[in-house]
């Protein structure tokens, strides 16, 4: 009878509804009754029946629940008859179990909102604290820390004792201890071990848990608490300096990466190109129309997307680049005034004409799964997009780095911009080189386009927000020089991420301007300038 | 200033061998299919002034094809007054001193009847004393931080009691939040917006210390602070929400970190005054499902007149997917109503108009009839929508019935005892307490 009980209680959840254990009805009328109020469309109603599904210990009640939250559970209005779309797309009646041909046509998915959404993941970590799935126990352990819903004790004591997996255990333990100090009739002592085990977790959720809870507590449980809440403060503080660091160096790297290519056209070459933003937009849309043809046709290569858009990318902005080159910049080479406006021009009109072709409004470029979410180091949030963007930063670097130095373009490049008459003669075709090292510098804007393209919007705006950053990195880098780029970029980087917390974001923006300002006056050539005679070319 | 570079830069480049490319650009995107009206005075000729490039066309170019929809449509009923509506496009490209300047020419070389225009308030404002100097009639169809009522101006758009405050309403109530982050872009709406937001919620007893202020500049992509120090000032231990008054482009960077630092509509909602359907067409919105938005309309709200609309819509502009927003209600509606109001006078002459819309209703298409107030705003339904993972909004909320919208902030020392009332008073400004004109404003 008491095991009987216990069985029951692990399902008991919601206490505003709490029957007693022995009242518990076993008939499949009320059951019934209660999954029909899903068909009411009305929030009160929906909330009463979930309650009510959750408590019943019904087998039907964890796969409704789960629906629910997934979005597959629909109802017909009318027959106030309630479905279950299984993930294998087949349909069941929710009431009954039976298989069901199709929905029927007013069938409409049950609605939710924030209020219901933490309802259902509360009845569902009370309902799937025991299930086989290691992934679904440590989500039901963490929505039980968070819900500490006091019927859930003794459940989550039966997991705690089965459990095998570490991590999880932990994780029960935590939940555990978050129940305990909310428990109105738990010992001193106890909650004083809860209070040491929800301190060695140590994150902002623990913080949260501790402070709110109240300043009715006896007074060697409250100083308890208030000490805990200080030691974790304190270690999260430390923890933000790495967050500080870390985000600086993500920012570091798009700034890096859209400045990489001008570091080619405006360092090496010495062209003032206003269009380089733009060169980084069609590197955006070039990967959205490369998404769209695989989201159209090849579904399953989405997750390669963007490493097709990548060398794609690469050929239609360095075409673009070419183009220009050829058509206007070498007009005006030792003509730096008009260059810039010639440029600037160049850049409105590539702008109008990629509005016309694809519309004003964003487009949408997906995250590739790998691109997508986050992961916990110590206390710092590391999002996998910025990670990708920053090792790929560096490997852009890298092989531009290679190129110059270890190939014969590289060769023939370094030697125009060093001496274009001396290169000329000793044979190299000068006014190719220049057309190819434009092309190079776009065609890298362009691939700077498919990574930004994870992390802003693809609009015809892209990439002037980025031409005056990327300028300011090449400049305070020093003009010429790829490693000078390299340090700016990540300096520029991080000092913003340092001042953001302190001045806030336009503050932030606007003394770092200043300070490069003062920088230049010191050091006109910017951090790492070219000593000889390349200088005076 | 940049904008007189770029006047510069255009007109110099076309000189150079910039010419071909340029000039095939140029043509493509000038050659829209409206040319310069012809002389003609069996037509009325209504202006639209919304930016068709830079910045802004982003969000008005569907404005600018909402109104021709609209004429188009009215022409298919017999025009107005048995003439025929004529539209007069131009494109005052992003550039607010450039809307000052395309107002007059509308106003004084096109003749129009009336002008649909502007999204921002900057631009509102530089349009203001042109309007007022030729005495012409400007609709403006987007919500705005208030605090002004002209008489040459009908503002369709939401006034802040109309959205901001009860979406706040709604967090306190629905969710019972405790702790709030105000966070905007740095301009003129969001910092008014706040400001009353603020005074709001301390009049409702929220703590100094539970409001966190953040402003950001225009077009900010990273977000990656600012999240971090949302999720942190939201583990206190109180139920936490932001209200968001970020503008534009920068929505899409923030929403993608929200998602990727995985704060979910559950623990932290974030409730915006400025995302709509189509901003999140950019997005892909599984990760922010529940995060919510204020709005006077949704796509999703599913009325007769809705459905109607969408399909015509979707019809005209022979894109089965296109989607439809706020504002583009707004100018429905104030296209109605102005339509109602010249037929009423039978004249297109301003003067007449201007007295006759206070009063006139016009259907809203969420199934209410709205009204042109004499402060010159309009009452409106507020809807609290939560995103869903298809992009578009399921309404959780709604008030019970219209809110007339409020010209002067109650909320705030400055302008609280100030109405509009251009019926009775003539007076945009009327202070109740001295009962005079004048006091804030112009």
């Amino acid at each position: 009878m008491f095991a009987n009980c216990l069985d029951r209680l692990r399902a008991l959840l919601l206490s505003v509804l709490l029957l007693s254990c022995f009242a518990l009805p076993a008939l499949a009328g009320p059951f019934e009754d209660s999954v029909a109020k899903f068909a009411n469309d009305e929030f009160s109603d929906t909330e009463a029946a979930i309650g009510e599904v959750a408590s019943s210990g019904n087998p039907l009640a964890s796969p409704i629940i789960s629906a629910l939250q997934d979005g597959r559970l629909s109802a017909d209005p009318d027959s106030k008859k309630v479905f279950i779309t299984k993930t294998d797309g087949s349909i069941i009646d929710a009431a009954t179990g039976a298989a069901v041909d199709k929905l029927p046509d007013n069938a409409a998915a049950v609605r939710l909102n924030n209020r219901l959404r933490r309802t259902v993941e509360a009845a569902l970590g009370g309902l799937t604290l025991l299930s086989p799935d290691p992934a679904k126990r440590l989500a039901a352990a963490q929505s039980v820390f968070k819900s500490h819903e006091e019927s859930l004790l003794p459940t989550v004591d039966n997991a705690l004792a089965k459990e095998t997996v570490k991590s999880i255990k932990q994780a029960f333990a935590e939940a555990r201890a978050a129940i305990i100090l909310f428990k109105s009739d738990a010992t001193d002592s106890d909650k004083l071990d809860a209070i040491a085990v929800v301190k060695s977790r140590g994150d902002q959720e623990a913080l949260a848990l501790l402070s709110d809870l109240g300043t009715d507590q006896p007074p060697l449980v409250a100083k308890a608490a208030a000490s805990a809440i200080s030691s974790i403060q304190s270690n999260l503080a430390m923890w933000s300096m790495v967050q500080n660091a870390w985000y600086g160096l993500s920012l570091g790297s798009v700034l890096l990466l859209a400045a990489i290519g001008l570091a080619i056209t405006f360092g090496v070459m010495g062209v003032i190109n206003m269009a380089h933003g733009e060169m980084v937009m069609l590197g955006a849309y070039t990967t959205f129309v490369v998404q769209e043809v695989i989201r159209a046709r090849y579904p399953g290569l989405f997750d390669y997307s963007l490493l097709i858009a990548v060398p794609l990318a690469f050929v239609v902005a360095g075409a673009v680049g070419v183009v220009i080159e050829r058509t206007i910049i070498r007009f005006l080479y030792g003509r730096p005034l008009e260059t810039l406006l010639a440029t600037w021009g160049l850049s409105l009109v590539l702008q109008q004409a990629v509005r016309t072709l694809f519309g004003p409004t964003n487009r949408e470029v997906g995250n590739p799964s790998w691109m997508s979410g986050a992961f916990d180091l110590g206390q710092i949030t590391i999002t996998y997009n910025r990670l990708w963007i920053l090792c790929f930063t560096l490997a852009v670097f890298a092989i531009l780095l290679a190129m110059l130095r270890y190939t014969a373009l590289g060769l023939e490049m370094r030697a125009v911009t060093q001496n274009r008459r001396m290169a000329a003669s000793m044979g190299i075709a000068t006014s190719r080189v220049d057309a190819l090292t434009f092309g190079l510098g776009s065609g890298i804007a362009g691939i700077a386009g498919v990574a930004l393209s994870q992390i802003d919007n693809v609009s015809p705006n892209l990439g002037q927000s980025y031409i005056i950053d990327s300028f300011m990195v090449v400049v305070f880098g020093g003009v010429g020089n790829l490693w000078g780029t390299l340090v700016g970029a990540f300096t520029l980087g991080i000092a913003n991420k340092f001042l953001e917390p302190v001045a806030g974001a336009v503050l932030g923006k606007i003394a770092i301007l200043v300070l490069i300002i003062l920088f230049i006056q010191k050091r006109p050539r910017g951090l790492f300038a070219l000593k000889g005679r390349a200088v005076e070319a | 200033m940049l904008t007189q570079l770029t006047h510069a830069i255009t007109t110099m480049t076309r000189r150079r061998a910039l010419a071909a490319t340029a000039g095939l650009v140029l043509g493509l995107a000038a050659s829209s299919p409206f040319s310069p009206a012809l002389a003609a005075d069996d037509t009325i000729k209504v202006g639209i002034l919304h930016s068709l490039s830079g910045t802004m066309a982003i969000s008005e170019t569907t404005l600018k094809d909402t109104i021709l929809f609209l004429i188009d449509e009215q022409n298919k009923k017999g025009g107005v007054l048995g003439k025929k509506l004529e539209a007069v496009v131009v494109d005052p490209a992003s550039n607010w001193p450039l809307f000052a300047e395309k107002a007059r020419e509308l106003i004084t070389k096109d003749k129009v009847a009336v002008v649909f225009g502007c999204w921002t308030s900057v631009s509102r404002k530089s349009v203001l004393p042109v309007f007022k100097e030729l005495n012409n009639i400007l609709f403006y169809p987007v919500q705005y931080e208030g605090e002004e009522s002209e008489r040459n101006v009908f503002y369709t758009g939401a006034a802040p009691n109309q959205q901001a405050i009860p979406a706040v309403d709604y967090l306190m109530k629905e969710e019972k939040v405790k702790r709030w982050v105000l966070a905007g872009t740095d301009y003129v709406y969001p910092r008014t917006t706040n400001k009353i937001l603020e005074a709001y919620l301390k009049s409702k007893g929220v703590a100094q210390d539970d409001i966190m202020i953040n402003y950001t500049p225009f077009g900010h992509s990273d977000w990656q602070t600012i999240v971090a120090d949302i999720k942190k000032f939201g583990s206190a231990g109180k139920k936490t929400a932001v209200v968001s008054t970020i503008n534009g482009d920068a929505n899409v960077p923030f929403y993608k970190e929200l998602g990727n630092q995985g704060i979910k509509a559950t623990d932290i909602p974030v409730v915006a005054f400025s995302v709509g359907e189509e901003e999140l067409a950019g997005l892909d919105t599984k990760p922010l499902v529940g995060h919510l938005a204020a709005w006077n309309y949704f796509e999703s709200i599913k009325t007769p007149a809705n459905e109607k609309f969408i399909k015509e819509w979707q019809a005209y502009t022979k894109n089965p997917k296109r989607t439809t927003n706020d504002p583009m209600e707004a100018h429905y509606i104030g296209f109605n109503m102005w339509v109602k109001a010249v037929e009423k006078v039978k004249s297109t002459d301003p003067d007449k108009v201007i007295d006759a819309l206070p009063g006139i209703e016009a259907p809203n298409l969420t199934g209410g009839v709205s009204k042109m107030l004499p402060n010159h705003h309009i009452t409106k339904p507020v809807f609290i929508g939560e995103i869903k993972a298809d992009g578009q909004f399921d309404v959780v909320w709604k008030t019970p019935g219209l809110v007339p919208g409020d010209a002067w902030s109650k909320e705030l020392e400055g302008s609280k005892d100030l109405i509009g009332d251009w019926v009775g008073k003539k007076c945009g400004n009327w202070n109740t307490k001295t009962n005079k004109c004048g006091g804030q404003g112009s």
